[in-house]
């Protein structure tokens, strides 16, 4: 029904601008300040409000069916604590580039400033991790305001934009006639669609002339709906790709182009055919220190072609030789064109002895670990968990060992497949994603993988799950310690494991029986496939799966931090072979 | 080197803190920072001087630019232009140096805005190498307060920094 022109209250207009923007859900909690919009949210059926228990889990929620569906995801929480707790939230929105709305309630006008009761200055503290952010003084900017926050998570760089709304300009009694602005302009703000042609013929000419090219792709691929013409391109031009942690997914990973993750815990070929690289073709990637290790050692050898829709991405860690500002897919569009018109017909691969190189530096085999083992390795952990899955998985992450273990080892074939909080790294954040993407994709598979640390970060959820019924399947990789943090102490640390060991657990079988669903325990390696065979059988429960991990796996290759991309630890079974 | 940035804003609340947090976030040197609002009461004229090597005042400018409020940003330092401090300076102004204050008064161009037995206000403004050289020249011990405006520029040519 168009409601132009009907008068409605400033509660009602958010309703509305909601139903306008074709919202399908809001992740949320209610709470003085915004009580006005919860009694607006009761008196329709069209937007539906999923009640979280904690708010941070309201943006990771909001969060989750954002990168799951490319769509804006939506939070609303109250004032004070409400706005602080889903800070963390923003954040890791703000870290990964995610469209997200945040609405906020805010105490009345009349008393802001006076340290009211639940108040604190919600533009103040989430301004260094938002895109941008309103305080709404007046119920008659706030449709324009709202339409200007959508228009600006969902445009250029997306981002998370909070809007603040003091409880009066919701008030039911005040009326105004309702226009919800289709198009929005905004001199201030023009988000660039198109790259400049003549830089886009400078960096295929490079290509052209590569004899060691390597393609390094980031999550700008998947945020710009790009997966398609990167993987045109890659099959056109035959160069190896690697991806980073975000990127993953946007080009299908078992396709043997694909030479693995880059960076930290990549691969020893891409994290090798980075160091020898002769042209390097960025294309979505921030050049981010967990990718570059030091970098003075940083493709030393490369010219640099960057192609990001953020100016301020380009030359901001590593001076860069092309530079190209666009949105990926136009800009991928553009280069190909340009590169059917000018490459040779080629067959096969046309840099054939750089793939040699590359292969002979995957024969170093650098995820191998110990199959026979008796204890159930996580690595083996996540290649059951593909098999039981076939691939066909929209997986969310909590931080630390187990997220690494499952980039390694789970190959994704699709964008949007993978979600994990990659730049800010927020343990907590998988189970509350994973609702989000549920609800998003109630038919798919939807798996959270954790660590028992992450998981009672936002363990509350487990109520959500059960009230929305969301058959969410937990995989949490159980070895009792902060496995990154212990990593790093046995590493750097002489094996001082202070605070990373994780006592007094609780039983988790029974913890998730006590919330209404199914628990199960799997210690030994025999058993694994089965158990998970049976968690995904169920296809209308929850089930959290607890998986007695070897304590000690360390993640490799591992390149420590201020170290060149070439210098990588690789896992000791392989320590005593000659590497190049 | 040092660098003179002239930024249009849309003339909204909390814009200034949004420049101001930038440069406290991302670690940038901040030497001064003037606003006010333009002849399109609309738009805030910002001009900042900043400090640092080429990639970091490209950063600055690009950072500056991404900021939802900004319209415009302009580095001065890129081409001729003017720059402008206004400063007011109050001198212990007593006996032998009253004389001597007057004088020093009159070499730099500045003007005496106020006066009593013992002091004066003096208003000087050009760029700020000439301020501190006023500062400089006031014999040691006769300085009461001193404010600067921080400065602002404007670059030469019929070109203006306008939407």
């Amino acid at each position: 029904m168009d409601m132009n022109g009907v008068d409605l209250s400033g509660a009602e207009i958010v309703v509305q601008a909601l139903i306008d923007e074709g919202v399908e859900y809001v992740f949320g909690y209610p709470g003085g300040a915004v009580l006005h919009m919860y009694d607006a949210l009761f008196k329709q059926d069209q937007v539906k409000h999923i009640l979280v228990r904690h708010e941070q889990a309201a943006a990771h929620a909001a969060d989750g069916y954002a990168r799951a569906t490319g769509r804006c995801g939506v939070c609303l929480v109250t004032s004070g604590p409400g706005a602080t707790n889903a800070v963390t939230g923003i954040a890791t929105a703000y870290m990964d580039s995610i469209p997200m709305v945040c609405i906020s309630g805010q105490v009345p006008t009349p008393v802001i400033g006076s340290d009211a009761f639940q108040e604190v200055d919600t533009v103040g503290i989430t301004r260094p991790c938002v895109k941008h952010n309103f305080l709404v003084k007046d119920v008659r900017d706030l449709a324009t305001t709202l339409r200007k926050a959508f228009y600006i998570a969902m445009t250029g760089r997306p981002g998370p934009v909070v809007v603040d709304i003091p409880k009066d300009v919701t008030d039911p009694n005040i009326k105004i006639p309702y226009h919800y602005p289709r198009e929005i302009q905004m001199r201030s703000y023009q988000p660039i669609e198109r790259g400049h042609l003549g830089q886009i013929k400078r960096a295929v000419e490079l290509m052209l002339q590569a004899k060691r090219p390597v393609l390094y792709t980031g999550g700008g691929v998947v945020l710009g709906e790009a997966a398609a013409q990167l993987t045109e391109l890659a099959r056109l031009t035959g160069f190896p790709l690697t991806s980073t942690l975000m990127g993953l997914g946007a080009y299908p990973m078992t396709d043997p182009q694909f030479i693995g993750m880059l960076g930290m815990h990549g691969t020893y070929e891409a994290n090798m055919a980075m160091h020898e690289t002769d042209v390097l073709i960025a294309i979505g990637a921030r050049f981010d220190d967990r990718v570059t290790g030091k970098i003075e050692h940083f493709c030393p050898h490369a010219k640099i072609v960057h192609v990001d829709v953020d100016p301020s991405s380009i030359s901001k860690n590593v001076r860069v030789d092309v530079p190209i500002v666009g949105q990926v897919a136009s800009v991928l569009t553009d280069m190909l064109g340009l590169w059917k018109e000018q490459a040779p017909t080629t067959t096969g691969r046309p840099v054939a002895d750089w793939w040699a190189k590359i292969e002979e530096w995957r024969r170093v085999d650098c995820l191998h670990y110990d199959r026979h083992s008796d204890k159930i390795k996580p690595q083996f952990a996540v290649e059951t968990l593909y098999q039981v899955t076939k691939g066909d998985l929209y997986l969310t992450s909590d931080v630390g060992q187990h997220q690494m273990f499952a980039a390694q080892f789970y190959p994704f074939d699709k964008p949007r497949r993978w979600i994990n909080s990659g730049g800010l790294g927020t343990m907590g954040f998988g189970l509350p994603a994973a609702m989000g993407v549920q609800l998003a994709f109630p038919q798919a598979q939807v798996a959270c993988i954790s660590g028992e640390a992450s998981i009672l970060m936002c363990i509350q959820e487990m109520a959500t799950c059960q009230q929305y019924k969301l058959p969410i399947k937990v995989v949490l990789l159980n070895n009792g310690y902060m496995g990154m943090v212990r990593q790093w102490q046995e590493f750097f640390y002489e094996s001082r494991y202070s605070n990373s060991y994780v006592d007094a657990l609780p039983d988790f079988v029974k913890l998730a029986e006590s919330f209404g669903h199914v628990g199960m325990r799997v210690e030994r390696p025999a058993d694994l496939a089965a158990a998970m065979q049976e968690a995904f059988a169920m296809k209308d429960r929850f089930v959290f799966l607890d998986v007695v991990v070897d304590p000690t796996e360390n993640v490799y290759p591992m390149i420590a931090a201020g170290k060149g991309q070439h210098e990588m630890h690789l896992p000791p079974s392989l320590s005593d072979r000659e590497l190049a | 080197m040092r660098h003179i940035i002239a930024v249009l804003l849309e003339n909204e609340a909390g814009a200034l803190s949004r420049v101001a947090g930038l440069f406290s976030a991302r670690g940038y040197n901040i030497e001064s920072l003037t606003v006010a609002p333009t002849d399109d009461p609309t738009l805030s004229r910002m001009t900042l001087v900043t400090n640092g090597n080429e990639e970091i005042v490209e950063q600055i400018k690009k950072q500056l630019n991404k900021l939802i409020d900004t319209v415009k940003v302009f580095d001065l330092t890129e081409g001729p232009h003017i720059e402008r401090e206004m400063m007011m300076i109050k001198v212990r102004a007593a006996g032998e140096n009253r004389e001597e204050l007057k004088r020093l008064t009159d070499i730099f161009r500045a003007k005496i805005i106020d006066v009593t037995d013992t002091s004066y206000v003096v208003e000087l403004t050009g760029a700020s190498k000439k301020l501190d050289a006023f500062i400089d020249a006031v014999p040691a011990g006769l300085i009461v307060e001193v404010v600067r405006s921080g400065p602002t520029g404007i670059a030469r040519g019929d070109k203006g920094l306008t939407l």
